[in-house]
């Protein structure tokens, strides 16, 4: 399904600034797959991420999407297999175009672009719908412009907006990192449904280890650039957090380190 | 009263300009100098072709067409040669003057008594300054009828979300390349427009006349937002143009107290410099130019 062959990626090389954040990761991602990614301070992992949705050319290696290699493809094209949700909720959507509008942009995607109208009365009604499922009420607020939503709101409605068609991959960097617990909650529950209903292929890289290992089928840790541990859906059932931090320290040769980390 | 006329004129004429100048740098959210040499390329290409005998008619669109391949060529400069948006405009500003000289063949072609948009106005009984304001007003409904249009299809959508967020509608597959080179060709087509109009107006193309075009523009697109609000597309589209007008409007009751002519791009620069000291206003536009000088590209780290 997706697979990354020793990904090197080193940013401003040959410069004093030269910084070799990917250090050959390899991952082979199955059909279905819910992977959790947890790690250190700039381990790599948003790196990762932005490596497989073609923010930028990796330095060496090889992405394959459904045994086409995608290595070289612009962020536009792989978009079409990919959806995301971003850490900072700004990021998702248009801030001063209408939640609609939004709505109907990412209905539209991998179509071409032509000049008919942008939005339908029939896609009206089905984001209603869609958005009435949210439990946000934001199904009244079509014509809000996305800048008035909270973060939370914001959130789901990038979460909806990167499933529609189902995408190959879905990947979440930390996307309810920005919320309170409460909102966060939720958020991270919708993630759940909509993955499960979809049977989505999801990547989501979390601070949050309980969350780590209560969703999804496997985790990858990451420390300086690697992948140090790869955990299976049977060897992952039975892990508590102090589990996994042993797992850590003892792949790695040192504690856990993330600011953010939560550990509870 | 003819004071006002007079101004209602002119701002309705340059309307069309400011409109331009809003899609490149509020839609698209970058700062574009083209504006300064493809404004004089709108009159200097109609002004051309009306001396050579072609149709009014007719040379007015050929502006259109001259301005949108200027916007082609800084958009392409942006887009594929990665030149910041600010640095590719002045390129092609600059450029644009020798081809501005080279399509005038001097530095100023007077209309004398050839016909124009105008005096086909005029001749139906007209007066000079009401011609004008019927021809700005048809113009300027218009461009801003054709723009909600377009900015209510699938393609305007992802236009304005390229100036909103290149991250997410990179994210939602569309290249932003392509959609940048798109908004700035319309940008100046509309501003070449203008100035066809405008040269039709004053009867005459000059070199210079497109100096302080970028001016004139922010600080119509900046009065008329904070006067006239910016709900949605038409709204903001229609605050423009009255922006222009309100503009013009200053500047007479300026030159009426006093200071002359010439002092017209001094008195330009001065009231964008107020407006600019009121700090929500500051923000908006100072945000803009960071935008413009950082490349185009999107991470996330
Ligand atoms: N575009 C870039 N240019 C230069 N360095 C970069 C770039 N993007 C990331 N880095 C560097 O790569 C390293 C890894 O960053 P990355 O964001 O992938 O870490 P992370 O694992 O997501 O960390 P965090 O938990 O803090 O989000 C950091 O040292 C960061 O400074
Ligand atoms: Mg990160």
């Amino acid at each position: 399904m997706l697979k990354l062959s020793e990904v090197h990626q080193i940013f401003e090389q040959g410069t004093i600034n030269e910084k070799h954040v990917l250090k050959g990761i390899d991952l082979d991602v199955e059909q279905g797959d819910f992977i959790t990614i947890i790690g250190g301070n700039g381990a790599g992992k948003s790196t990762m991420l932005n490596a497989i949705a073609g923010n930028f050319v990796i330095t060496s290696g090889k992405i394959e999407i459904d045994n086409t290699d995608v290595t070289r493809m612009p962020v536009y094209k792989r978009a079409k297999h990919i959806g995301r949700v971003f850490q900072d909720p700004r990021m998702g959507t248009a801030t001063d175009m209408t939640i609609e509008e939004n709505l109907a942009i990412a209905y539209r995607r991998g179509k071409p672009r032509t000049l008919k109208w942008g939005i339908t009365n029939k896609e009206r009604d089905y984001f209603r719908e869609v958005l009435s499922q949210l439990d946000l009420g934001l199904e009244n607020r079509l014509k809000d412009k996305t800048r008035f939503l909270s973060g939370g709101q914001r959130q789901a409605l990038t979460l909806l907006m990167a499933s529609f068609h189902h995408p190959k991959i879905l990947l979440l960097d930390e996307h309810t990192a920005a919320l309170d617990p409460k909102t966060a909650a939720k958020v991270l529950e919708l993630t759940v449904k909509i993955v499960g209903e979809n049977k989505l292929t999801a990547m989501m890289v979390t601070h949050n280890m309980r969350d780590a290992l209560r969703v999804g089928n496997r985790l990858i840790m990451m420390n300086k650039g690697n992948c140090i541990l790869n955990i299976n859906a049977e060897e992952k059932k039975g892990l508590d957090v102090p589990d996994l931090l042993n797992m850590f320290e003892k792949a790695s040769g040192e504690k856990m380190e993330n600011d953010r980390m939560l550990l509870d | 009263m003819s004071l006002f006329i007079n101004a209602g004129a002119q701002g309705l004429l340059w309307a069309v300009m400011a409109i331009g100048v809003y899609i490149t740098y509020r839609i698209l959210d970058i700062a574009d100098l083209t504006a300064e040499g493809c404004f004089t390329l709108g009159a200097a290409v109609t002004c051309r072709l009306i001396t050579g005998g072609v149709s009014p008619l007719v040379s007015t669109v050929a502006a259109l067409g001259a301005g949108l391949v200027a916007g082609l060529v800084t958009g392409v400069l942006h887009t594929k040669f990665k030149i910041p948006a600010l640095l590719a405009g002045i390129l092609t500003m600059t450029a644009l003057w020798s081809v501005n000289l080279r399509v005038m063949g001097k530095s100023n072609i007077p209309l004398l008594k050839k016909g124009t948009l105008l005096t086909m106005l005029s001749d139906m009984g007209l007066e000079k300054d009401v011609a004008a304001i019927v021809a700005g007003l048809i113009l300027t409904v218009l461009v801003i009828a054709f723009l909600w249009w377009f900015f209510n299809t699938e393609t305007g959508y992802v236009i304005r979300a390229t100036g909103d967020n290149k991250n997410m509608i990179s994210a939602q597959g569309v290249d932003t390349n392509k959609t940048i080179i798109i908004g700035v060709m319309l940008g100046n087509g509309l501003i070449a427009l203008s100035a066809s109009l405008v040269a039709q107006y004053n009867s005459f193309a000059d070199i210079s006349m497109g100096i302080g075009t970028i001016v004139i523009g922010l600080a119509s697109v900046i009065i008329g937002e904070v006067v006239f609000g910016k709900r949605n597309i038409l709204h903001s589209l229609i605050a423009v143009a009255l922006g222009s007008v309100l503009y013009r409007i200053i500047i007479a009751i300026v030159l009426k107290l006093g200071l002359r002519a010439d002092d017209m791009k001094l008195i330009s620069a001065v009231m964008l410099v107020i407006a600019l000291c009121f700090p929500g206003v500051r923000d908006m536009v100072t945000k803009n130019l960071k935008n413009s000088v950082k490349r185009g590209g999107s991470q996330n780290a």
